[in-house]
């Protein structure tokens, strides 16, 4: 090691806009896949980027089936209320929570986020479905598994395995939920700070 | 927010917040499972030092379905009618480590002394203090007027106010905590509000409120409205002639079975009927009247469970040790990334 400096790490983008998309369209290829097909499949987006991957994902999958109906496979599963770490950080208001008009009993939900860390978002999820009605199976994608967890969890479906140091933030952005500091449209992974 | 004493000081920001949080709450009630985790281990005190059976209830149900434990206490029956004090019935209530005081009390202003003082660390709930505020009504209401509101523009009601509503509020407002709480929410909120009363029961100092005064109940129907508010005359506070006869009272600001018609005639046909309860049958409000399609007085009372859930959650959920010098440098500490 020849330098260590305390200057800031800048960020730099680990997926772009068609990275993301490829590792998408690689996912929704390996739910139905796992599935042996589109039957009884359910996708629950974790606000606030998860949904619009899950929404992302229905229609890719719709493409791939075409007796599937994005819109009706696809919902959104707030787990806010169902943190272990409520007491421990400024409150966070809740987002809404939408299921398919099928409801999730006997369905095989894949439950979607955009960063698995710790594990602990998908522990608050699994009770969240729990109050929410049975399903047969329970699996999980997300876009970016950056290690670390603290949890007995791990995805069933990943876009992009990206070891990281604790001290580095991922940031996902996505079009439907964020916008770059010049108002332009953004899709991209990035790492920050660290060293 | 760690207290919630008046609608008064509560912000736009704030009131959306809360009214926002409780619609999704609602949702809550049509679950398999009417239960949610993120109170655990909370404790919730309802302190009634009045009668009340609906507020009490709400409270009580909000808090358990948000898993929080609820300890009852009413004043009758209790220590106090030995003559304990507010200040140590608060003391005794901090050694039982509750986290939250839900407090009606007969005497105005008796939540904010509680608050304001260091005889116990819990986060105050206003459940309606003598003649002076409701809050939690107030909120309730202006949740049942903006999903009314925003149904009829045909819009989600999240995030929505109440621009352009009229509402009309019409009765005791003299001795109503609720009149006053929903005139400054309802103001807030940016809805144009009337007054219709007696002379005889309206405080003074009412024209310097943000709202219109009215003596005139039909008056005020035919220049169009889009919810009215009936408020409960208040037998027990009724300690003047305050109008002639009850007769005369509900012929003149009642809301009887001509007046019902009448929004007919008058072509107002989504004008909804509330009432805070509990109603008066044939004297404030005529029974067709609390039973027609335009009455909200069940929706109400179901609202006020949410509103309460989401007034509960917002004030207990967040880390409430921290010290009070770092309170402001955790308000702006943005949330940690939800990985």
């Amino acid at each position: 090691m020849t330098s260590v400096t305390n200057a800031p790490v800048p960020a730099r983008v680990v997926l772009n806009q068609a990275d993301i998309d490829r590792a998408l369209t690689r996912i929704a290829h390996e739910i139905l896949e796992a599935n042996k097909g589109s039957k009884d499949l359910v996708l629950l987006g974790i606000p606030r980027r998860g949904y619009p991957l899950a929404v992302r994902l229905a229609h890719k999958i719709a493409a791939a089936d075409a007796t599937v109906d994005a819109t009706a496979i696809v919902g959104q599963l707030d787990v806010t209320m169902f943190r272990d770490d409520l007491s421990h950080q400024p409150t966070r208001p809740p987002y809404p929570t939408q299921l398919p008009r099928t409801g999730i009993d006997n369905k095989v939900v894949v439950l979607i986020d955009d960063v698995l860390y710790s594990g602990r978002t998908i522990r608050a999820a699994l009770d969240a479905i729990i109050d929410l009605g049975r399903p047969r199976i329970v699996r999980l994608a997300v876009l970016i598994d950056r290690g670390h967890r603290e949890l007995p969890i791990r995805a069933d479906h990943v876009g992009k395995n990206l070891p990281t140091s604790s001290a580095e933030k991922v940031r996902v952005r996505l079009e439907e939920t964020d916008t770059a500091a010049d108002g332009s449209v953004v899709n991209e992974v990035v790492i920050e700070g660290g060293a | 927010m760690k207290h919630l004493l008046s609608t008064e000081d509560l912000s736009l920001a704030n009131a959306i917040r809360i009214l926002d949080t409780a619609e999704e709450m609602a949702a809550v009630g049509d679950r398999e499972v009417k239960k949610l985790p993120a109170l655990r281990g909370r404790t919730v005190v309802n302190l009634f030092f009045e009668d009340s059976t609906r507020t009490r209830i709400s409270f009580e149900a909000a808090a358990k379905r948000l898993s929080a434990d609820v300890i009852n206490f009413a004043a009758k029956g209790s220590s106090v009618s030995k003559g304990e004090s507010l200040k140590d019935t608060a003391q005794t209530l901090a050694a039982m480590g509750a986290d939250a005081v839900v407090i009606r009390h007969w005497a105005s202003g008796a939540p904010h002394r509680l608050a304001a003082t260091d005889w116990i660390d819990a986060a105050v709930i206003n459940a309606g203090d003598g003649t002076h505020e409701h809050p939690t009504q107030a909120l309730l209401d202006a949740f049942t007027m903006r999903r009314h509101w925003s149904q009829l523009a045909g819009s989600a009601s999240t995030g929505a106010d109440l621009k352009g509503m009229r509402v009309a509020i019409a009765g005791d407002v003299l001795h109503s905590r609720v009149a006053r709480s929903n005139v400054w929410l309802l103001r807030t909120l940016g809805a144009e509000i009337t007054l219709v009363a007696p002379p005889t029961l309206l405080p003074i100092g009412v024209e310097h409120w943000p709202c219109k005064v009215s003596y005139d109940m039909d008056d005020t129907l035919a220049q169009g409205v889009d919810a009215v508010m009936m408020l409960r005359v208040q037998g027990e506070r009724m300690n003047a002639s305050f109008f002639p006869s009850t007769r005369e009272y509900s012929r003149r600001w009642g809301f009887d079975d001509n007046r019902l018609r009448a929004l007919d005639s008058l072509g107002l046909k989504d004008t909804i009927i509330m009432h805070p309860g509990p109603m008066n049958r044939g004297l404030e409000i005529s029974s067709a009247a609390a039973d027609s399609p335009r009455s909200t007085v069940l929706a109400q009372v179901r609202n006020g469970v949410s509103v309460r859930m989401a007034t509960l959650y917002l004030l207990l959920s967040g880390d409430t040790r921290e010290p009070a010098a770092t309170a402001g440098a955790a308000r702006n500490h943005s949330t940690k990334e939800s990985n």
